[in-house]
């Protein structure tokens, strides 16, 4: 069987989205277009009752109320208004010490950098080797002042899976509401808002092969999680998320959560058994590492570290794979990955990182090509490696005064 | 990255890569660039007893820029005395590969290892 080029393997980026889903999504545009916030007619009552069951849908996935669920644009709004929305509300009684880690997503850490600004509190709590949250430092880290911690589940760029249960025992003995950015966990991994004790979460519906442009925030209704909202408005969602409702994309997302629920095992084990056998296949390469935990982590995320290869010129030779960097020069900033900064990665190490996403259309035969050219490229870039030359003459790179530039 | 047919060209099939011998005589190394900073140039030049280059060798740990820079760089000097080689310059080698603005300073590793092998070169032959 031959493979279509370029594979796709960057569904942390976002997934292709299913064709079910889309079914759904031009029904919904062709005859269902009334708005669901019409009051008067059958068109507005068919919207609405549509949405109402897209609401049932994503809070089934994660075992909530479907009253606690908001949609929204995406997890970065989510997150804004979760972060944001707390602060801004319980601030005003005092409690303005909100806690977070160094390897959360970019619109999670600018919202706490923000929230600084204006004054608050905020504490970036590193991360273990592994990427994983030490619970002692968290514990010590939670305060009497402290309203919100935000720590999200899958991590989007090395797939570690945090401790979500732990954490939430934790946060709702010290007395602080817990949030969690699911955007890659969400219909991924099982996620219970009640044994987890989340009280917020953010759910994005592209990264489950459901329309870009929607998301939403579950925020907990008993004991009830009060938010300052981001928008001034008509009070659309329960005066969360002020705005008309985008029907099909939110039938979309219903459709892609309900789907990952019903064939959640069947995802697991197909992204698994495709994620063991890439592992191996590149394992065979001597001098490649993994980052973040080997245990707890989310199968359909593999980023590896090619030692003596810059992350670039790998990507380039690999250019039959869509794959994502976490070298600077895939940035404009070209500065190496943050995320890979805070697990004590070393720059030439972060410089040579490669995230490798599987998901549920990837094949078996896709996987094959993929480790075939990783090897053969990983050789040949090696070949021009002045830093693998000196490792194989057994050289120590950081013995050489190096000048930066 | 958009990158020139030139430059494309210069990483799918780079020329002169490779290390001379240790062992070899009339050589003069450059090393410049950092691991950290993610660009590492090794740059060799083989210098007859007129002061020409007569072969030249690289390595490079980099992006799809810094690779074609410096096998450019390779190519340029072969031939040319040690004298004018070291009159190269980065904007001679940004140009003829159209690197976009975020990658000029792959253009500038080359130039400096180019002067850098000249450099060693110099160094060693003074001291025999």
């Amino acid at each position: 069987m031959t493979v279509k080029l370029p594979i796709y393997l960057d569904y942390q980026s976002t997934t292709p989205m299913d064709p079910r889903v889309i079914d759904v999504m031009i029904q919904c545009m062709k005859e269902d277009y009334g708005n669901p916030h019409s009051r008067t007619h059958a068109l507005g009552w068919k919207a609405e009752e549509m949405v109402e069951i897209a609401r049932r849908q994503v809070a089934d996935l994660i075992s909530a109320d479907p009253k606690e669920i908001f949609f929204t644009s995406g997890a970065t709004e989510s997150n804004n208004i979760a972060i944001k929305g707390v602060a801004h509300f319980y601030g005003q009684t005092g409690k303005n010490h909100i806690i977070t880690i160094t390897t959360e997503h970019k619109c999670v850490i600018n919202s706490a950098r923000d929230l600084e600004q204006e004054g608050f509190s905020v504490t970036f709590l590193p991360v273990q080797e592994n990427g994983l949250i030490d619970l002692v430092i968290l514990e010590a880290a939670i305060t009497d002042k402290t309203c919100l911690v935000s720590i999200m589940a899958v991590n989007n760029e090395i797939g570690v899976i945090q401790p979500l249960k732990e954490i939430g025992a934790l946060c709702r003995k010290k007395g602080a509401f817990f949030h969690t950015d699911a955007a890659q966990a969400f219909g991924k991994i099982p996620l219970n808002v009640d044994e987890m004790n989340i009280d917020l979460m953010s759910i994005s519906g592209h990264k489950i092969y459901g329309p870009k442009g929607v998301g939403a925030i579950y925020i907990r209704r008993k004991p009830r999680v009060r938010i300052k909202s981001l928008f001034s408005g008509g009070g659309q969602e329960r005066g969360i998320r002020s705005g008309t409702l985008a029907t099909p994309l939110v039938v979309g997302l219903g459709k892609a959560a309900e789907i990952a629920k019903n064939e959640m095992a069947k995802d697991c084990a197909h992204v698994k058994k495709l994620s063991d056998k890439l592992y191996q296949g590149v394992m065979e390469t001597t001098n490649v590492y993994l980052n973040g935990d080997k245990e707890n982590r989310y199968p359909g995320n593999l980023n590896f570290s090619f030692a003596g290869i810059e992350g670039e010129s790998m990507i380039m030779a690999i250019k039959d794979l869509a794959v994502s960097s976490g070298s600077a020069c895939t940035s404009s900033s070209l500065e190496p990955s943050y995320v890979l900064h805070s697990l004590g990665v070393e720059d030439e190490l972060a410089h040579t990182s490669i995230r490798f996403g599987i998901g549920r259309f990837t094949t078996e035969e896709e996987i094959d090509y993929a480790i075939n050219l990783i090897k053969t490229k990983v050789q040949k870039l090696r070949d021009l490696s002045p830093l693998w030359e000196m490792m194989q003459d057994g050289i120590d790179i950081k013995s050489i005064n190096w000048k930066s530039h | 990255m958009a990158y020139s047919k030139k430059l494309l060209d210069h990483y799918e099939n780079p020329q002169n890569v490779g290390s001379f011998g240790k062992e070899e005589e009339n050589i003069g190394t450059g090393l410049v660039g950092a691991p950290a900073c993610g660009d590492v140039m090794k740059l060799q030049i083989k210098v007859s007893d007129e002061g020409v280059i007569t072969d030249a060798r690289f390595k490079t740990f980099g992006c799809g820029s810094a690779i074609a820079s410096s096998s450019l760089a390779t190519e340029w000097i072969k031939g040319q005395k040690i004298d004018e080689a070291a009159k190269i310059t980065n904007k001679e080698i940004a140009h003829e590969l159209s690197l976009p603005p975020v990658k000029i300073h792959c253009s500038v590793l080359a130039e400096e290892a180019i002067k850098a092998a000249i450099e060693d070169y110099k160094t060693k032959k003074s001291a025999n």
